[in-house]
């Protein structure tokens, strides 16, 4: 790519913190994650191809860079209670916390196409598996939120 | 049709933005990533692109020139490597801040040279000879390029001026004393040249 790299944080910057925050949390853990993924993306942008899908190539680090923040929160995790998030500033508390509850790949499933807007194909090349299983796991993972939040009626 | 299932989650606050950009600008430096650093300074002429390398300060633009035009230049001239990144910029924001406040004369600081080239650059290398306070004409300029026919090259060599105040093509007007062109626009140059108070 030969656009300023400033642009795809200003276009994306937002989007992928709500990916991050959905994947992890509202929480430093999301904002580690958004860091590394926009560092990362710096560095490689140059060699980018012109016509990439910008988006589906963030959502793609986000989610390698997510999995590591979840690994290193594992590795640093000690066996007494979970101690609860705080909420996130004006956030319905119960949204954030029903993403949270979902399965991984549901939950990653319903973040990289509800909130990045992915289609099932990127969404598939981002955390592996096929489309059809990407598609799947978004759409149970929307009918559990539904189920819970009472939406949809 | 159904709400959106995410639809409740609330837009991301601007301040978390802000801060993490911040982040990212400082990690990016630390990382040898942030190959052309930005910001926008407000000045008495309008919001002014500032932009710098590792080697200092290498582009100034006007809002009326684009700064996203400008940007997307240095992106193909320097690197696309582009980050906004104002702690960068700390020490240009202060001496643009006191030549405005009419406490400097002159600019201290290091400049990246690399979009000046061929005779442009040769032209625009003895800019920062003409005196605060003074001007010359393009026929002069170009005299003391050793080129003294080439009054309308000097012109174009004024205009593209990649480092306007900073170097100061300002100071440069037509032979009649009237004031030619201006990149940021003939109400910059005016103000420009009565800041320094010339005759």
């Amino acid at each position: 790519m030969d656009a300023p790299f400033d642009t795809v944080v200003e276009t994306h910057g937002a989007t992928v913190l709500r990916v991050c925050r959905a994947v992890l949390g509202v929480h430093a853990d999301a904002d580690d994650a958004w860091s590394e993924t926009f560092l990362a993306a710096l560095r490689a942008w140059p060699e980018l191809p012109e016509d990439a899908n910008v988006e589906a190539w963030l959502v793609t680090i986000a989610h390698r860079k997510s999995l590591d923040v979840t690994r290193a929160r594992a590795a640093r995790a000690t066996p007494v209670a979970d101690v609860p998030e705080p909420p996130a500033p004006e956030a319905p508390p119960d949204v954030w916390a029903e993403v949270a509850a979902l399965p991984d790949r549901q939950r990653r499933a319903v973040a990289y196409h509800y909130l990045a807007g992915l289609p099932y194909a990127d969404v598939a090349a981002a955390m592996g598996g096929t489309p059809e299983a990407a598609r799947r796991a978004a759409a149970d993972g929307v009918a559990a939120l539904r189920r819970r939040l009472g939406a949809g009626t | 049709m159904t709400p959106h299932p995410l639809g409740p989650l609330p837009a991301v606050e601007a301040g978390t933005l802000d801060v993490l950009r911040d982040r990212l600008a400082r990690a990016a430096a630390d990382a040898g990533l942030a190959d052309v650093a930005y910001a926008v300074v407000d000045s008495p002429v309008g919001p002014l692109l500032v932009a710098a390398t590792e080697a200092g300060l290498v582009r100034v633009a006007f809002e009326a020139q684009g700064h996203d035009a400008a940007l997307e230049d240095l992106a193909r001239a320097v690197s696309p490597r582009v980050i906004r990144a104002p702690a960068r910029l700390d020490e240009v924001r202060r001496e643009l801040d006191q030549y405005f406040a009419g406490r400097r004369r002159q600019f201290d600081l290091p400049l990246d040279r690399r979009l000046s080239r061929g005779f442009r650059g040769r032209v625009q290398a003895l800019l920062p000879a003409i005196p605060f306070g003074r001007t010359c004409s393009y026929g002069e300029l170009a005299a003391l390029a050793g080129s003294p026919r080439a009054v309308r090259a000097v012109g174009s060599a004024c205009a593209t001026n990649p480092l306007p105040i900073v170097v100061p093509c300002h100071r440069v007007r037509r032979s009649d004393g009237s004031l030619g062109g201006y990149a940021g626009g003939l109400d910059a140059k005016r103000a420009l040249l009565a800041l320094e108070g010339g005759p």
